[in-house]
């Protein structure tokens, strides 16, 4: 009885022991969806349209957050230096959310993430009056699925042509 | 509206409280609702034929006693018996209800009523029986205009709900909310209005800009919303009556989640400026705006407590969505939600001891309550999406709108609207005629 019972643990155990480690694999899938996404972060390109030749008109933030990524800063200087070259232009930045939010929350959250943007491309020289910033909030995703995939590439901030 | 209402006569016995047999406690989740049975108002041959004429329904009598059949139901408090099973035709039930017979299918309580067509006018006396008692508990009468007939079948639910439950009722009211419509990307939103019930629906704007957050003022005639006209999403003012609209206040940015105070004097909302979101209020009257907040964070959703010394709000100063309440002026802030999770989306309840919230935790979305110092926290649904939880006008019920999770391809979204007792209870989907968001309940149009 006693070894029955003994056993019977061990075999608890190991079966906990494999469901652990097939959640650690699991995990590790998800932050690399086949190289579009480092941490939570879009760094693919199916939804980047561009402005000029090498000039992306967007920059992808992680969840809840407004911070620029390394990537993000990259893609932002090259717009600046376009802008710079075409000063007639002026452009509108269109601040949006993922859909796992408040609806109210999303609207302020766009707004700080093309904030966040505005404020870099103006460190590189753009007149703070050849800028707006428009928040849609989680109102116009560009992708329509519920996977944390979709999520990230919603998380945006669009650099638009105003004129 | 209310001047069209006369009250011919009021007649109400007080149970003694030996009697008091039918008492529904609505403070609990009511697994068993009352048995009742609503008998189609009787109607004689000569206004039958008049209404008819006027309203385009065959029988009006069996009509209005369908919407209290409904309404009652609905509120998950009653259970309307099947009307083949009674044993006594309308008129006579009106005059003197057999009471054995109604006890016989188990009924506890009996509606009847009689509807005539006086002076061009559509009058509606109805009575509440109690069946175990074998007593008349109410009787009144109306007078109004045909085409108020729905208002009628509303008002008599309101009437029955108080007597039975001792609280207010919340049937003649309307929701105001946005309508949805187009794939996920491209949504195309007006604003609409309906009864409670689903009936009389309307849109208010065109879908021409995207519209956002309607809230109704106190005494539901105006409503406050966002609106992306010309790009510029702002806070405006609409007269349902008149059509009236107007942007509130001058602010060199974007205004968004508006509410009007409970005095209907000010809107309070944010303003969003350099990447940072405050609240200010505008009064209506003198068009002062007052600086609430000033923060570098995100605080909006503002509600206030009903008696206009407080104000919720959410923030995410302390890194992530809390709910946080402060004295009126700004003074005094306090963070009142410390569960796990993210909290959204404050709305004090019209008792004021409450505030519904929304909730994100571990991927969930849920609707809850706490107490204004954040205890008692108790979570009334769970869901992929949901959010927004608007009161009804009595406190007792939530409605809310929950969005479905897209397949692989992005497709079958839907966002839809649901209410749910304050109890947990009793969750149900409010029918529109497209997708819908952003309820706002409005008070009780007869008050």
């Amino acid at each position: 009885m006693i070894l029955k019972k003994n056993f019977k643990n061990t075999l608890l155990i190991l079966a906990a022991c494999l469901v652990l480690t097939a959640c650690a694999t699991k995990k590790e899938a998800t932050t690399g969806i086949s190289g579009q996404m480092q941490g939570d972060v879009y760094t693919g390109t199916d939804s980047v349209k561009y402005l000029a030749d090498g000039v992306p008109d967007r920059v992808f933030f992680a969840t809840n957050e407004s911070v620029l990524t390394t990537a993000s800063r990259e893609t932002l200087r090259s717009q600046a230096a376009w802008l710079r070259k075409n000063s007639s232009i002026n452009v509108v930045l269109e601040g949006h959310a993922d859909e796992r939010g408040t609806r109210e929350y999303n609207l302020a959250l766009g707004e700080r993430r093309a904030n966040s943007a505005k404020d870099y491309l103006m460190t590189y020289g753009i007149s703070s009056n050849r800028i707006s910033v428009l928040s849609y909030g989680k109102e116009r995703p560009v992708d329509a699925g519920s996977s944390p995939l979709a999520w990230s590439k919603n998380r945006r901030s669009v650099t638009v042509k105003a004129n | 509206m209310k001047k069209n209402f006369i009250i011919l006569f009021v007649l109400l016995i007080i149970p003694f409280k030996a009697m008091a047999l039918i008492e529904v406690d609505i403070t609990r989740g009511n697994l068993s609702p009352l048995p009742l049975a609503v008998s189609p108002l009787s109607i004689d041959n000569k206004s039958k034929k008049s209404f008819e004429q006027i309203l385009k329904k065959e029988n009006i009598g069996s009509e209005i006693s369908n919407i209290v059949e409904n309404n009652l139901r609905t509120s998950g408090l009653f259970n309307p018996l099947n009307k083949d099973a009674f044993l006594q035709a309308p008129d006579i039930a009106n005059l003197k209800p057999r009471f054995e017979d109604w006890n016989l299918i188990k009924a506890q309580a009996l509606i009847t009523g009689k509807v005539t067509y006086v002076d061009e006018k559509l009058r509606v006396e109805f009575r509440l029986w109690d069946i175990l008692a074998g007593k008349e508990m109410m009787a009144l009468a109306f007078t109004t205009v045909p085409d108020n007939w729905r208002r009628v079948g509303h008002i008599i639910s309101d009437k029955v709900y108080e007597r039975l439950t001792g609280e207010k009722g919340y049937f003649d009211t309307r929701i105001i909310y946005v309508s949805e419509e187009g794939p996920k990307t491209q949504r195309v939103k007006k604003l609409a209005i309906m009864d409670q019930d689903g009936a009389n629906n309307k849109f208010l704007t065109l879908g021409n800009e995207l519209v956002l957050t309607p809230r109704f003022n106190p005494t539901s005639q105006m409503v406050t919303y966002l609106s992306y006209f010309k790009n510029l999403p702002r806070v405006y003012l609409l007269d349902i009556e008149t059509g009236t609209q107007e942007v509130v206040g001058d602010f060199p940015g974007m205004t968004f989640a508006p509410r009007f105070s409970p005095n209907g004097k000010k809107i309070i909302m944010s303003f969003a400026k350099d990447g940072k979101s405050d609240i200010y209020t505008m009064d209506l009257e003198n068009r002062i705006v007052q600086r609430i907040t000033n923060h570098p964070s995100i605080d909006t959703s503002p509600s206030y407590s009903p008696n206009q010394k407080f104000i919720a709000f959410n923030s995410d100063r302390s890194g992530y969505q809390q709910i946080y309440i402060m004295k009126s002026d700004g003074s005094n802030v306090k963070r009142i939600s410390f569960g796990n999770g993210i909290y959204g989306t404050p709305v004090w309840s019209p008792r004021g001891d409450l505030i519904a919230f929304t909730k994100l935790h571990k991927g969930k979305f849920y609707i809850g309550v706490m107490r204004t110092d954040g205890s008692g926290e108790r979570l009334l649904t769970e869901n992929y999406y949901q959010e927004a939880p608007s009161w009804s006008p009595n406190g007792r019920v939530l409605i809310f709108y929950r969005e479905t999770k897209t397949n692989s391809k992005g497709e079958g979204f839907s966002a839809k609207l649901w209410s749910i007792d304050l109890t947990g209870y009793n969750e149900r989907l409010v029918k529109t005629p497209t997708d819908a968001s952003d309820p706002s309940w409005s008070s009780i149009l007869s008050n």
